[in-house]
């Protein structure tokens, strides 16, 4: 322990960091299931619109991704550039 | 700061940009990059396609032979996805959408052919953006004019110009970062099966090829050429009410 700098401990921090903005992934993950739940009730009740249903519910979740890959992207700069331990 | 970017960090998990060799450009450091010789790849793979169809286009034949319905698929595909979404104006637009599309789709499955995806570089992911913002700020000015644009900007009263400010500027920063993330996801786990699990890497990554490079690299694209039409479409059609 007695070799432990600033630098180390800023280190840490930034694991931990990137760690808790992952945790981004959970409204992302919330919003997909619920497009895909909404896909498959539409698809149930109209198999005949299922090339159409399957293409907006795959846009909408690719839009709804963006903000997991917001935290992906942050935890990705903290963990690889280390941006606070230059 | 020294490195742009995601740009030659040491580390063993190896998925960053490296830099090739740098000079001097008025005093600032410019360094040609393994993104820009993947990008240089994926154009001179576009270039020699397009040059090989527009050959073939003129001396087309009534019966198609393989090469000919490949190129008139593709077109056909093309235009037909810009006209689904864009009505009437699709045609002012088919070119632009069509010629992104190509280069986004084969970057992101460039992958496939051992190259570090140029679109998991912010640089063109941005540059992209940008292009797109371009013409969706022409097109504004273009059909709702300078006072349309201005009454657009204080929608419901002028104290709300800052977000709806923040709201346009956000569209090319959101629209590239989701592309960036996603490529980079892929080229991040990809790296990281190879190297951190190298001696069970067998077979199986190939799977993880198929869902990220191919699945989620068409997705992507479809989703970035589906926004800039909807946004383009939307600045024309607000001028016209």
């Amino acid at each position: 322990m007695e070799n432990f700098t600033g630098t180390d401990f800023i280190l840490g921090c930034s694991a931990i960091g990137a760690g808790l903005a992952v945790i981004a992934g959970i409204g992302p993950g919330i919003g997909q299931g619920i497009a895909a739940g909404h896909g498959a009730a539409a698809v149930g009740r109209n198999p005949g619109a299922k090339g159409d249903i399957t293409s907006t519910m795959l846009l909408g979740q690719a839009v709804a991704e963006t903000t997991g890959l917001y935290g992906l992207v942050v935890a990705l700069l903290l963990m690889f550039v280390k941006p606070l331990a230059r | 700061m020294e490195y742009g970017i995601l740009m030659a960090a040491d580390s063993e998990v190896d998925f960053m940009i490296h830099g090739l060799f740098s000079y001097k450009f008025f005093g600032q450091t410019v360094w040609i990059t393994t993104s820009h010789v993947c990008i240089l790849l994926v154009m001179l793979l576009l270039l020699a396609f397009s040059i090989a169809a527009n050959r073939k286009i003129r001396h087309a034949t009534e019966v198609p032979d393989t090469f000919q319905n490949i190129v008139e698929l593709v077109v056909e595909k093309l235009d037909g996805m810009v006209e689904n979404a864009m009505g009437h104006n699709a045609k002012y637009f088919a070119n632009y959408i069509g010629t992104i599309f190509c280069f986004i789709l084969l970057s992101n499955i460039s992958g496939l052919l051992g190259l570090r995806p140029p679109t998991a570089d912010y640089g063109t992911t941005l540059a992209l953006a940008l292009m797109t913002f371009s013409i969706i700020t022409f097109q504004k000015f273009k059909h709702q004019h300078v006072s349309g644009v201005l009454k657009g900007l204080c929608d419901p009263w002028p104290i709300w110009a800052p977000i709806n400010l923040i709201g346009d500027v956000a569209v090319p920063v959101s629209m590239s970062l989701r592309l960036f993330a996603n490529v980079l996801s892929g080229v991040v786990i990809e790296a990281l099966v190879y190297t951190l699990i190298s001696k069970f890497a067998v077979i199986w990554p190939a799977a993880l090829h198929v869902y990220f490079d191919l699945f989620s690299g068409a997705i992507q694209t479809y989703v970035f050429c589906m926004l800039t039409m909807t946004y383009v479409n939307q600045a024309i059609e607000d001028g016209e009410y």
